[in-house]
């Protein structure tokens, strides 16, 4: 094997505004995004409280919530990421920075068109796909700009090989590409207003097939992705085992795309589909968690790192969520359990555990990481603030899952419960009212995971400010 | 499914989970050499500063992975997944809703049997066959009726005595079993805004509601013309088309001016979906009865 290690040469002017620009964005849209995620958990307690304007109704915020923290928050995350990673694992800039501009702006540009559309009541009601066919368009051609810039820095890079982050970054980036434009072909009637070229059954097939993947390969390989660098960068130890992400990569991309049908069990979908989502989504479990034992097992050596260093809580514990929540996965996949989870809220504490605890909580932690290396700062301006962001964060995770939990159980069984004379026992308005309390705590959940990123908006402005004040300081003894 | 087709899914079935045994065992005897750094060997490439380790894949999680691919060869070899073959138990998702939907009427059945043989008159006497009818109205009428039968904005009131399409029981497993469609045409471009407000003065004059004596002249002219031929020329209305009593005061749009103006100008198309296809006649009957018994008691 060749030593490709470069790191003796002098470092490339990399680029970096780009990638600043994206890490900014990640915490502005993060704070949006829950902002509106907090409101709609509000208005399931108050329904009231959307005052009857058509704009403000939890059926058009919800899918605003939904786009807004996985494509703009968790998108600019992954885009700050991935810009940040391939350029230095391969010791070279960016293949051009004018197209990694245009993503920037691009992609800002399908934030906001979402966010003014979405509200006005424009959807494709495909669920995580409801932008309508316009915007859809400006989406493929950012995504491919991105995909030119990512491999076209790859294929000019300085080692030899090419490192595991950038294995789960290329599968993200070519299989979500292929994923948007399958599952958003439409024919277009008007400027923002289309119709799917599927139907039926057909067209519930696809939108999973795209839904869960979103989930595999947005969600889960794109933030492998980020932990493969971030991780052995903040503990300072080598990866575990190459030898593991080689299998876990290979397994988890194969094995993801066939998962989606668990979403329509007990459907009109065939029984064979229906099946093959089933036991594809057990496979999963292992691949998945591939991918967690290499995350911590990387800490051996470093575990006392953990009492010290919140950021680095921040991406292990965001790998703990990410074990549990891919173990419940292929859990609720059985149809057994799914029988009883189906259209709970069990299932929206599952997204959450994933959404909080592994998404979000691994984009903090990389942040946190990130913002003072692009600023050129020892560390955060606060550490102490990390620290208590990282406790605001874990908390509402887990008070927002467990609400959940309880409450879809609790749902589960009311609406499966049986008098002796055949007649439900519960009517739909009975297992609502059980469900408050619930609704409450996630309210409450969301609430304090959503003040902890205003927290980290603080350390983050207070961050690059004090790098301004630094500088100035230091300027007149160059001179 | 073609032949061509079913084969195709077998092939990149087998083709997945077997690829990915394959890799499984044979990343688990590979060598990545490299120098040794210490105790645990590194392959040796080094990315931005960081290492890699080449430790091997942890037995545990090595089991577990083969267990979940011994789990799906046998679901498969049992139950529909490959493509034609349709699992050596022969299970069908329509196959085992059947079993249940046999297991329930082969229990419940005879309950249902036992009341459907008693007239609805007598059933609405009936506390046990009261209770039954209450939780089917709980379960498949309260999201529009309302769980105590009184209705809401553009869904009947159940509990008094007034019926759209009539009181009786026969109506009423009529009205249940096979839905209503109803049909009050807009008027707004035929008789003019004015028009609008005139009828509308007519209508309050009806049900003795303050109104404006000249515009309610006016208005009982339009009435003859366009209304009466289905809200009767008194305006008490015809069950047989369901158009409704208009002299009682009671509204099912809502009874201000505006929205009584709204009524006339644009139409209401009401529907009261049919149950008939959803629930079986011995559970329409006892709805019926429990429907029945809420306009008989005492208000």
């Amino acid at each position: 094997m060749s030593n490709s290690d470069t790191s003796s040469s002098p470092a490339p002017a990399y680029d970096v505004k780009v990638v600043k620009q994206f890490a900014i964005m990640t915490v502005v849209w993060g704070i949006v995004g829950m902002l509106v995620g907090v409101i709609i958990a509000a208005e399931l307690v108050w329904p009231d409280i959307n005052m009857h304007l058509p704009w403000f109704h939890f059926g058009r915020l919800r899918p605003l919530h939904t786009n807004a923290v996985i494509f703009a928050f968790g998108g600019c995350a992954l885009f700050a990421s991935t810009y940040w990673v391939v350029q230095r694992t391969c010791q070279t800039p960016l293949v051009s920075s004018r197209l990694a501009a245009f993503t920037f702006w691009g992609w800002q540009a399908i934030i906001v068109a979402a966010a003014i559309s979405l509200p006005l009541g424009y959807t494709t009601s495909k669920e995580y796909a409801e932008l309508e066919w316009p915007i859809d368009i400006a989406i493929a051609i950012v995504w491919i700009a991105y995909a030119i810039v990512f491999f076209g820095t790859i294929m000019k890079r300085k080692s030899r090989h090419i490192y595991v982050a950038n294995w789960f970054f290329g599968a993200f980036i070519i299989t979500v590409a292929m994923l948007h434009i399958v599952n958003s072909l439409a024919v277009p009637v008007s400027m923002m207003k289309s119709y799917s070229v599927y139907s039926g059954a057909i067209d519930a097939m696809v939108q999973w097939w795209y839904g869960h993947n979103a989930v595999g390969f947005f969600l889960t390989a794109g933030f492998l992705g980020m932990m493969y660098y971030f991780v052995p960068k903040q503990a300072d130890r080598p990866v575990y085992s190459y030898r593991l992400s080689i299998v876990h990569f290979w397994a988890l991309i194969s094995i993801y795309i066939w998962a989606g049908p668990h979403h329509l069990h007990y459907s009109a979908l065939p029984d064979w589909t229906q099946s093959l989502g089933m036991v594809m989504s057990l496979i999963l479990l292992a691949p998945s968690w591939g991918g967690m034992i290499n995350g911590i097992m990387t800490l051996s050596g470093a575990w006392e790192k953990l009492r010290t260093d919140p950021t680095l809580r921040f991406l292990v514990v965001s790998l703990s969520f990410y074990g549990m929540s891919t173990f419940e996965g292929p859990m609720m996949a059985i149809k057994t359990v799914n029988s009883l989870s189906h259209d709970t809220d069990w299932t929206i504490g599952h997204v959450h555990s994933g959404a909080l605890g592994w998404v979000a909580m691994i984009s903090i932690g990389t942040m946190y990481h990130l913002i003072p290396v692009l600023y050129n700062r020892k560390q955060m301006f606060s550490v102490a603030l990390v620290n208590l962001h990282f406790w605001m964060a874990t908390i509402g995770t887990v008070l927002y899952i467990a609400s959940m939990w309880v409450n879809g159980i609790a749902q589960g069984l009311m609406w499966r419960a049986f008098n002796a004379d055949g007649t439900l026992t519960y009517s739909f308005v009975e297992a609502l009212k059980a469900s408050y309390p619930g609704y409450y705590i996630r309210l409450l959940g969301g609430f304090i995971f959503f003040s902890g990123m205003l927290v980290m908006a603080y350390n983050t402005w207070r961050t690059i400010e004090s790098d301004k004040v630094r500088e100035a300081a230091i300027q007149p003894q160059t001179a | 499914m073609s032949t061509f087709w079913s084969l195709w899914i077998i092939v990149i079935v087998v083709g997945s989970i077997g690829g990915c045994t394959w890799l499984l065992f044979a990343t688990r005897k590979m060598k990545v050499t490299g120098e040794d750094v210490g105790e645990t060997p590194t392959t040796g490439h080094i990315y931005d500063g960081i290492e890699e380790y080449d430790n091997p894949l942890p037995a545990w999680w090595f089991k577990m992975f083969i267990a979940t691919v011994i789990f799906a060869v046998i679901y498969l070899i049992l139950f529909p997944g490959l493509g034609n073959f349709g699992g050596l138990l022969g299970w069908t998702s329509t196959g085992k809703w059947q079993e249940e939907v046999d297991a329930a009427e082969a229990k419940y059945g005879v309950i249902y049997d036992q009341f459907a043989k008693m007239p609805i008159e007598e059933l609405a006497g009936t506390p046990e066959a009261l209770k039954m009818g209450r939780r089917l109205f709980a379960n498949n009428c309260a999201v529009c009726h309302g769980s105590d039968g009184r209705g809401a904005y553009g869904f009947p009131n159940l509990s008094d005595d007034d019926w759209l399409y009539g009181g009786t029981p026969a109506k009423i497993v009529e009205t249940i079993t096979l839905g209503r469609a109803a049909a009050m045409p807009t008027w707004g471009s035929v008789i003019g805004e004015e028009g609008v407000n005139n009828v509308t003065n007519y209508v309050f004059s009806l049900s003795g509601r303050d109104h404006n004596e000249a515009a309610a002249k006016k208005g009982e002219k339009i009435f003859a013309t366009y209304c009466t031929a289905c809200h009767g020329p008194d305006g008490k209305g015809i069950q047989a088309l369901g158009a409704p009593n208009l002299t009682d005061n009671i509204w099912l749009y809502g009874g201000s001016p505006e929205l009584v103006k709204h009524t006339i100008r644009s139409g209401r198309n009401g529907v009261m979906p049919a149950q008939g296809d959803k629930l079986k006649a011995s559970k329409i009957h006892l709805l019926a009865a429990y429907v029945y018994s809420l306009s008989q008691r005492p208000q």
